[in-house]
């Protein structure tokens, strides 16, 4: 279990319990976070669950592979160094305290 | 609260991924008016495409297949009617009835009722261990029977087929695939793609009859022991998945007298059936597809009940409608991601760039100067290029295409 906390594109944050070994973008569907939305549900074909990491935890994540590289290219808002797909970040219990910022747009 | 008969009142029958999504997108828009969905599954909306993977290999807990959780319907003031079969339309009195006898007034009705798996007329038919795959409930006896592993024969090389097969293969059954076609996916791949996938499989340990009938399933008792082959060859097996397509769920549409066509019920662009006040979403519906100069197609995927769904619900909350993409699909089998864009057979032309023999590439199809569908197998930034070029629809050079040195980007950009 982790303790992430999703800040919207009008900074209200929401601090929610994930479990381990799911991931981020179930973390906010099962807890109503708007602005996540993952048309593909974890099939890392749609880049509609793109967030911001915050810079601090970027280097504490597991890179992305080529695939979350590649989606990328799909997603509606601007990219950023720390761009990732949220359901290509799987929960771990040192993931505690993870910020993850959402993009204004997916679509 | 809620105000029975409010205007902009909405019923959804169909508790899928398109049925489920319409309610989200209502609620998003800010659509404060009644909503409800009728299933006849017992389950909140969810995800079919882990339920030939994922769910069939174990490990997925029921919960993660759910688009939301349950709490979420309430919260938003949803009503679920699950496990609730409708009976009929009325469409004078707006009101739809249930097997029950209840009856649900409505403004506006979407169906969103889905396909079931087409059967065999075949003797045997009924027996136990002969299995169809489409909900839930359907995944958990395969699953279930699946244990132990055995041998298992999938009838047809569809998209189902290939992915139990696949699933099968790595629990450990021995599948053999029985096809009708001379290659798996032969009405939606390319030769390519059906090529190396039929590779990769019987490289797994699966076996394929191809050109062939099922002429009877032989039983030992009550229990499928058997599939016997229109040449006569009897292949002997434990279980048997038939996957050999769809049916649109279009009765209930047919008996109220809307307009069906095409194997399902027909919409317009905005969703609306020859009832206005009754939108058809999904994989029921036959819609004018944009990508397709308004042609109409009926089309299974995600991506096509999300996009209709997008469609009905901003029309029903008068928001502005989404942006069309053309179609795209994904599978998983084994290690490979196979991911879509476009139809194959809009195109005359193909390109081949990456390497099958390192089980990497991706065919790209054109149409004249423009790219019309791209097939990827583990290679998904010719996916995610390819579909923005296809979505865009400007011409292309053929020539950079074909030119492995040029990075796919650049091709992008190339004129």
């Amino acid at each position: 279990m982790a303790k992430i906390t999703y800040v919207s594109s009008a900074g209200c944050e929401r601090i929610v319990e994930v479990p381990t070994g799911t991931n981020v973008m179930d973390g906010a569907l099962r807890n109503d976070i708007e602005g996540i939305i993952g048309d593909c549900a974890g099939g890392c074909t749609c880049s509609t669950c793109h967030v911001y990491v915050e810079e601090s935890w970027v280097a504490r994540l597991a890179p992305p592979i080529d695939i979350e590289t590649s989606m990328l290219e799909l997603a509606a808002a601007p990219l950023r160094p720390t761009s990732r797909l949220a359901c290509q970040i799987v929960v771990r219990d040192d993931l505690d305290g993870l910020v993850v910022h959402i993009p204004s747009t997916q679509r | 609260m809620r105000i029975e008969g409010t205007r902009g009142s909405v019923v959804i029958v169909g508790a899928g991924h398109a049925g489920g999504t319409v309610a989200m997108e209502l609620r998003a828009a800010g659509h404060g008016a009644p909503v409800t969905i009728v299933g006849d599954e017992p389950h909140v909306p969810y995800q079919r495409p882990p339920l030939s993977k994922a769910f069939l290999k174990g490990g997925l807990p029921e919960e993660k297949l759910e688009l939301r959780p349950r709490a979420w319907y309430a919260t938003h003031d949803v009503d679920l009617r699950l496990g609730e079969p409708v009976y009929a339309i009325d469409r004078a009195a707006r009101r739809l009835r249930l097997c029950g006898g209840e009856t649900l007034a409505y403004d506006h009705l979407v169906l969103a009722t889905g396909v079931r798996p087409a059967r065999l007329a075949v003797p045997g038919a009924n027996l136990e261990g002969v299995h169809h795959l489409r909900g839930i409930a359907d995944a958990r006896r395969l699953a279930t029977d699946l244990g132990g592993a055995g041998r298992l024969v999938v009838v047809g090389a569809g998209f189902t087929g290939l992915e139990v097969a696949a699933s099968a293969a790595t629990l450990g059954c021995a599948v053999t695939l029985v096809a009708r076609g001379h290659k798996v996916l032969s009405r939606v791949a390319s030769a390519p793609v059906a090529t190396f996938l039929r590779a990769r499989h019987e490289a797994a340990g699966v076996a394929f009859r191809f050109g062939a009938d099922v002429a009877a399933f032989l039983g030992d008792g009550d229990r499928v022991a058997g599939v016997r082959l229109g040449d006569g060859e009897v292949l002997a097996c434990d279980r048997v998945l038939v996957a050999v397509g769809a049916e649109a769920n279009d009765d209930l549409a047919r008996r109220a007298g809307l307009a069906c066509a095409d194997g399902g019920i027909v919409v317009d662009g905005s969703g609306r059936t020859s009832d206005p006040a009754i939108f058809a979403i999904g994989d029921v519906s036959v819609r004018p597809l944009p990508y397709l100069g308004g042609r109409l197609v009926r089309l299974e995927s995600v991506h096509n009940a999300l996009e209709q769904a997008r469609i009905a619900a901003a029309v029903i909350a008068e928001t502005p409608p989404p942006r069309l993409e053309p179609p795209w699909f994904w599978s998983d089998q084994y290690d490979l991601k196979l991911q879509t864009v476009g139809l194959v057979a809009e195109a005359d032309d193909l390109v081949l760039r990456g390497d099958p023999e390192i089980g990497r590439f991706a065919v790209f199809h054109l149409a004249g100067d423009r790219l019309r569908a791209v097939e990827a197998i583990n290679a998904p930034l010719d996916f995610a290029i390819g579909k923005q070029m296809v979505a865009k629809d400007a011409p292309i050079s053929r020539d950079a295409l074909a030119d492995p040195s040029v990075n796919i980007r650049a091709v992008a950009t190339a004129h």
